[in-house]
Order: C-alpha cells, then sequence, then structure tokens
C-alpha cells in the first residue's frame, strides 16, 4: 500500500507543478529560442507565404521586428497559420506567443477575452466589394444582396449592423477559410464581399481578373489592427509595443535600414539613445541595447516596411491614408524614446 | 488499508488474495484517479480563466447576437438573442441531417440490392459506385459539390428556367410553392389522422390473418387513406390553389422556396457517401441470410415478395440494423463540416457566437451537448427497433 501512497503522491505533485510553468512569456521565449507568431497565412500583403515559401507581409515583418529586438535575428520567429475562429483560443492557450494576424481592437477583447493590444501597425475599416459589372455605385445599394463574409471577425456584425441601421435585407454566405471564400465570390456565389479594405485590396490583387471588382466608397467600420499578447504580462506587452513603436520613430527620425550604419556615428542625442548608442532604453526593456538598431537595420522603418508590402509600388498599392506619419496628416506617432 | 485485515479477522484468505475484494479495491482507485483527474482539469481551467479574467458563465445567451444567418427554419434576425441564433443553428442540423439519413438509407438500400443483381452491368455499376464514394474523403466531396453548384450555375439574371415558377441559379434551386393558407394545417391534421387509422387497419389485418388466414391489400389501401385524408381536407377547406411564384427582384429571388447551393452541396456530399457504406451493410446483411432458407420458402408456395418480407427481410435486419445506426450517427456528426461549405449549421452558429462573445469552453461544452443528445436519441430509437425487429426465439 506504501507503493500506491507514493504513486498518488507523484501523481499529485506532477499536476502541481504542471499548473506552475509559464512565468513569463520574455524568459520562456528566450528558453525556446524562437517566437512562435500567430499570423494570417491567406492575405497577400499582411501574411501569406510567397512562391517560395518565405513568408512575406506587414504582419510578419512586425513578428520579425519582435524578433529582432528579442534575439538581434529576424529568423527567430516561427509563424502558425490561425484562423479567425482560432486565433485568440491559440494565444490565450499559450500555443503562440504574440498574435500578428490584422486584428482589430475592440474593448471586448482587451477586457473579457483576456487580451491585450499594443500600438496599431495598420488602421483600417470595413468595406465592401463588387464585380464592376452588377453596376453598384454605393454600399446603400446593396439591399438584398448575397454577402460573402468570413465568420468569427467584427465583419460579421459590423455589416449585420450597417444593414440593419439603414434598413435594408442581406444574406450572408458564411465560409470558414478565407481562401475558399474569396473562390466563392469571384465565382459569383455573392453579389458582394465585405472585409477590411487592406484585406479586399490585398484578395483583389491576387484574383483572376482584378479590373472586374471595385471597392465601394462607404467604410462602415474602423478597424485598428493591433497585435496581441496574453493579459498580464506586461513585460512581454512592452517589448511588443515597442517594438512597433521603434519603427515608427525611426521613420519619424529618418532613419533607415540603408542609412543605419552610418547615423551610428550621429551626434544628435535623440538618435544616439535611439540607437542605443547611448545606454538606456534597453535595459529599461530588458533586452539588448541595440533592439531598436537591429530592428531598422533587419526588418527597416514603417514607412519601408508599409511601401514594401501594401504601398503604392506593391500589388495591393494602398495610399498611406491614416497610416502616414502624424506629420504627415496620418495617425502614426511614437513617444519619444528616452 | 493495511489494517484491512485486522478488520476482517475470519477470513482465512488474505486481502490481496480475494479476487473480489481485490476487484473492489481496483475499481476504487480507477473511480479516485478518474475523480482527481476531472477535479484537477476543472480547478485548472478555472484558475486560468481568472487569472487571464476571461468571463464565465452562460449570460451571454441572453444578449443581442447581432449577426446574420443566411438560411433558416424559424423567424431569425440580428436583434434576436443568442440563444434564439443558436436554435436556429440546432434546426439546421436537425433538418440536413434528418433529410440526408432518409436520403442516404434509401439510395443505399437501392445500391445494396443492385450490387446484388443478376444483371452484369447494374451490380457493376453499384460497385464502381460504392467504390468510388466510399474512398474519397467526404470533406473533399463536399468542395467538389459546392465548387460545382456555384462555378456550373449561372448568375440568377440569367437564371436556368425550364418551367413556370422553377429557377435554377448560383444562388440555388428557386420554385414556386401554394401561398401560405389555414387549409395547410387542416392537411398536416387529415394526414396525422390517416396515419393513426393505418396503424389501427394494420393492426386489425394482422389480427383477422392470424383468425382466419385471409390476407388483406394493406399497400394500396393505406397509401388510398394517406393520400385521401390530405386532399379531402384540402377540398373542403376551399381547395385554394394560389401559388407563392419566385420573381427576380433586384439581386435576388422573392417569394416561392429557395434550396441553397450550400444546403444541397452538403446533401448530396453527406448522402452519396453514407449511401456508399448503406449499401455494404444491406448486402452483407441480405448475404448473410442461407441460400436454402429462400429455396425452402419457395417450396412452401410463397410469392418472392412474401418470402423477402417474410423470411429474408426479418433475418437479415438482425444483421443490417446495428452498424447501419452507426453510419446514421457518422452522417449527423459528419453535418458538421457544413462549416467549410457555408451552410449555418449549429457548430457554424456556434463559432461565430464564441468568436464574438469569447466564452469558448461554454461553446464548446454546448456544442458537445447538443452532439451527444442527437447521437444518443438516434441511439435510443435504434435500438428500441433493433429490439422490435430482433428475432423471437421461441
Amino acid at each position: 500500500m506504501k507503493c500506491f501512497r507514493l504513486c498518488a503522491a507523484a501523481i499529485l505533485l506532477a499536476f502541481t507543478i504542471c499548473g506552475l510553468v509559464s512565468a513569463g512569456t520574455l524568459e520562456d521565449v528566450r528558453a525556446k529560442g524562437f517566437i512562435q507568431a500567430g499570423v494570417n497565412g491567406d492575405v497577400f500583403g499582411f501574411g501569406k507565404p510567397d512562391e517560395k515559401g518565405v513568408w512575406r507581409g506587414l504582419d510578419i515583418d512586425t513578428a520579425r521586428a519582435v524578433a529582432a529586438a528579442v534575439f538581434g535575428d529576424t529568423g527567430k520567429v516561427k509563424f502558425t497559420p490561425v484562423t479567425a475562429k482560432t486565433r485568440f483560443t491559440a494565444l490565450q492557450s499559450g500555443e503562440i506567443d504574440v498574435l500578428t494576424r490584422n486584428c482589430t481592437q475592440t474593448l471586448t477583447r482587451d477586457t473579457a477575452l483576456g487580451l491585450d493590444f499594443c500600438q496599431v501597425n495598420y488602421y483600417d475599416g470595413q468595406g465592401f466589394m463588387v464585380p464592376k459589372k452588377l453596376g453598384v455605385k454605393s454600399a446603400k445599394e446593396l439591399n438584398g444582396a448575397t454577402v460573402c463574409v468570413l465568420p468569427g471577425t467584427t465583419t460579421e456584425q459590423n455589416v449585420a449592423d450597417y444593414f440593419r441601421a439603414n434598413g435594408m435585407k442581406m444574406k450572408p454566405v458564411v465560409i470558414e477559410s478565407t481562401a475558399d471564400l474569396y473562390k466563392a465570390y469571384f465565382a459569383g456565389r455573392c453579389d458582394c464581399i465585405t472585409s477590411d479594405t487592406s484585406q479586399l485590396a490585398g484578395n483583389r490583387a491576387v484574383a483572376p481578373n482584378p479590373k472586374d471588382h471595385i471597392l465601394l466608397p462607404e467604410i462602415i467600420s474602423k478597424e485598428p489592427l493591433a497585435p496581441a499578447v496574453r493579459h498580464g504580462d506586461n513585460k512581454w506587452k512592452d517589448i511588443v509595443h515597442y517594438s512597433i513603436l521603434a519603427m515608427i520613430a525611426a521613420e519619424e527620425m529618418g532613419i533607415t535600414s540603408k542609412n543605419v550604419d552610418q547615423l551610428l556615428k550621429s551626434t544628435d542625442p535623440k538618435i544616439q539613445r535611439f540607437l542605443g548608442v547611448t545606454p538606456g532604453n534597453g535595459e529599461a526593456l530588458g533586452l539588448d541595447e541595440k533592439f531598436a538598431y537591429n530592428i531598422v537595420k533587419q526588418v527597416g522603418n514603417y514607412g519601408e516596411v508599409f511601401e514594401r508590402n501594401v504601398g503604392a509600388g506593391s500589388p495591393l498599392g494602398l495610399e498611406r491614408g491614416l497610416n502616414a506619419l502624424w506629420t504627415r496628416g496620418g495617425l502614426m506617432y511614437a513617444p519619444p524614446f528616452n | 488499508m493495511v489494517d484491512t485485515k485486522d478488520s476482517l479477522p475470519e477470513s482465512k484468505t488474505s486481502f490481496w488474495y480475494d479476487p473480489a475484494k481485490r476487484s473492489i479495491l481496483y475499481q476504487v482507485v480507477s473511480l479516485l484517479f478518474v475523480g482527481l483527474l476531472g477535479y484537477y482539469l476543472l480547478s485548472n481551467t478555472r484558475h486560468n480563466l481568472e487569472r487571464q479574467s476571461i468571463a464565465t458563465g452562460f449570460g451571454f445567451l441572453q444578449k443581442e447576437a447581432s449577426f446574420e444567418i443566411g438560411e433558416s427554419l424559424v423567424a431569425y434576425s440580428a436583434a434576436d438573442t443568442y440563444a434564439r441564433a443558436l436554435w436556429v443553428g440546432i434546426l439546421n442540423t436537425v433538418l440536413i441531417s434528418g433529410i440526408g439519413i432518409v436520403l442516404a438509407v434509401t439510395l443505399g438500400i437501392l445500391i445494396g440490392i443492385a450490387r446484388l443483381s443478376n444483371n452484369w452491368l447494374v451490380s457493376r455499376l453499384s460497385s464502381v459506385y460504392i467504390e468510388v464514394f466510399q474512398d474519397i474523403p467526404v470533406l473533399l466531396q463536399l468542395f467538389f459539390w459546392y465548387a460545382f453548384c456555384y462555378e456550373m450555375l449561372p448568375s440568377p439574371r440569367q437564371a436556368i428556367h425550364p418551367m413556370t415558377g422553377i429557377f435554377l441559379s448560383n444562388r440555388g434551386l428557386v420554385f414556386a410553392v401554394p401561398a401560405t393558407h389555414p387549409a395547410h394545417r387542416y392537411m398536416c391534421a387529415a394526414f396525422s389522422c390517416a396515419l393513426i387509422a393505418v396503424f389501427f387497419l394494420r393492426r386489425w389485418s394482422r389480427k383477422r390473418q392470424e383468425r382466419t388466414g385471409r390476407t388483406f391489400p394493406m399497400l394500396g389501401t393505406s397509401l388510398g387513406i394517406l393520400l385521401f385524408f390530405p386532399i379531402g381536407a384540402w377540398w373542403l377547406a376551399g381547395a385554394p390553389t394560389a401559388m407563392s411564384m419566385p420573381v427576380l427582384k433586384g439581386f435576388n429571388f422573392e417569394g416561392g422556396l429557395t434550396i441553397s447551393p450550400e444546403f444541397s452541396a452538403l446533401l448530396m456530399g453527406l448522402v452519396l457517401y453514407t449511401a456508399a457504406f448503406v449499401a455494404e451493410i444491406v448486402r452483407a446483411g441480405i448475404q448473410s441470410v442461407n441460400r436454402g432458407q429462400t429455396e425452402a420458402a419457395m417450396a412452401l408456395g410463397l410469392k418472392s415478395g412474401r418470402v423477402l418480407s417474410l423470411v429474408i427481410l426479418p433475418q437479415a435486419l438482425r444483421v443490417i440494423v446495428p452498424p447501419l445506426t452507426s453510419q446514421m450517427l457518422n452522417l449527423t456528426k459528419n453535418s458538421s463540416l457544413a462549416v467549410a461549405i457555408g451552410y449555418p449549421d449549429f457548430v457554424s452558429v456556434a463559432g461565430t457566437t464564441i468568436n464574438q462573445t469569447g466564452q469558448a469552453i461554454e461553446g464548446v461544452a454546448m456544442i458537445m451537448a447538443v452532439y451527444l443528445c442527437f447521437s444518443l436519441l438516434t441511439s435510443a430509437f435504434m435500438n428500441w427497433y433493433n429490439k422490435k425487429i430482433a428475432l423471437v426465439e421461441r
């Protein structure tokens, strides 16, 4: 019987230990040697592998910036594609360390869902895309339309709210996978498709005939897309938060991946502090003093990242709009780095 | 527990060598272990939820759902509660599983009998059908049928229009139905009466046959009653003939009844896949009855229909019913693949609810409870049926 008691005690002890793991995400991440980031996987320009299998996109570069800050190496991040429905559970359960998946910050998600949102990396809004030949010029003409919509997003609720507010009827077609949803839309199953305009533009860019589809002028919601971390891990949140802000601050100060090495010799105290020539910032975050240098050198400033992935030169051809620096009429604004 | 020996001084065999006591001990230990595991899981979950300040409970069911659902058997709008939205999802799952089971069993029986046909072409065609549909994953079949529905069919403005009141397009099959009229309610009531009448007629005819040996033409008479009662009710209620005709208005058809591409694709995929398995079960059941039984029954002078219904089927059904039940359950559970092709079944609606409210644990628990209920109800019914048709051994 002693043997049985020992076994029972051992089992109980094992359970107790299981309950005590995970001290903090930063320590966990350092211990395993890489960051696990939850990304979209289907949206061109934000998170999708290219034809060679290399992940590309604004959200991908955001996760890489965090890896550059923590490890000084953008390669030390692994990507897990998560669907709109599984993303929060994946983060809550610890399967991923950070969620960079064009995810809208809302009050409920920030509170009841147990998440914390960091600096917005793209200010978006929900719009409609329709086939040109339908002849629709405004979303107000969509009464009775069949609408393709992704499940488990704020999109589903926004579009229902919009149709209700305007006294119109709609028939949703809700398909879980982004790729299958757009396939159904392009084949004519729906009269229109609704989503964040960046996503619509991204999927239109890879459509069979991009010119046959137009975005309607109405923007029916605010969608501040921001990376999320688990609630209560303030240290890790600060790191993700300031990794994005570092990219914005770099653009404000005119530091790019090309000139960052030269600017190490700059005499401007602001730049010296930012690049870690004058120490302090890194220590405060629990990171290497060169974290901001690594981000700018390896990933680029926010402007570079934007242009590379979704800007005028990319297939998406999006304007900076709200995502321009505050000095140019946008919303991107970084607090002082000191 | 080492002291047990002392409390049982009379026992001659020691505690460990008494199989009865040993087995009780094993059971108590297992029960304790399962209990501890359950307690650990529950308390750990609650602790984690509290730590991450995630709200818990079922209070969200009374909040406004504020999302639309594509098709619904009951009136529903975005202003209704989550509870109502989930109810719509449950009804949609019941609809697809109910129709799917009836069609799959019917088709499966036909194919299974065809497989045993003496006609070379018929039996080979059924074999090919069974092999093809059994061996392709059902999810792929769903994608195929759904893509078929929206890629092959024209847009509503160019809808295929074979006859008045029927339109086929990538928005689904729309057809005219009788406009709502109180007569329909009377017809339903009359049909129920007819069912009861047939039940009693059947009992009477069986008793008479046992007494006198005279048979009664049950099939024709029952069909007559089942048709005559509702038609009579319709005629008495004033024979309304008004139809609700589908009309293309704006983007879509209005009026009539619409069968959506999602529903059709899901039904087609599930029925064709499950029917292949049912066909094999039916074939195995029929082949399990010794050929000598048929010959003996024929030697008694029974007609071939009676041979089937009195001799072959009662024995074959014993083999068929249990595996058939599990195929019915499979169809119901596979219907949750609807999320992949956009049919708003329970899993789809519950998924949206989970995402909007963040109540993942409650949502998943509800999904499991609902499917468990469906499965238990189906098994209970089939077990009852199995017991009823089981061979009574005298």
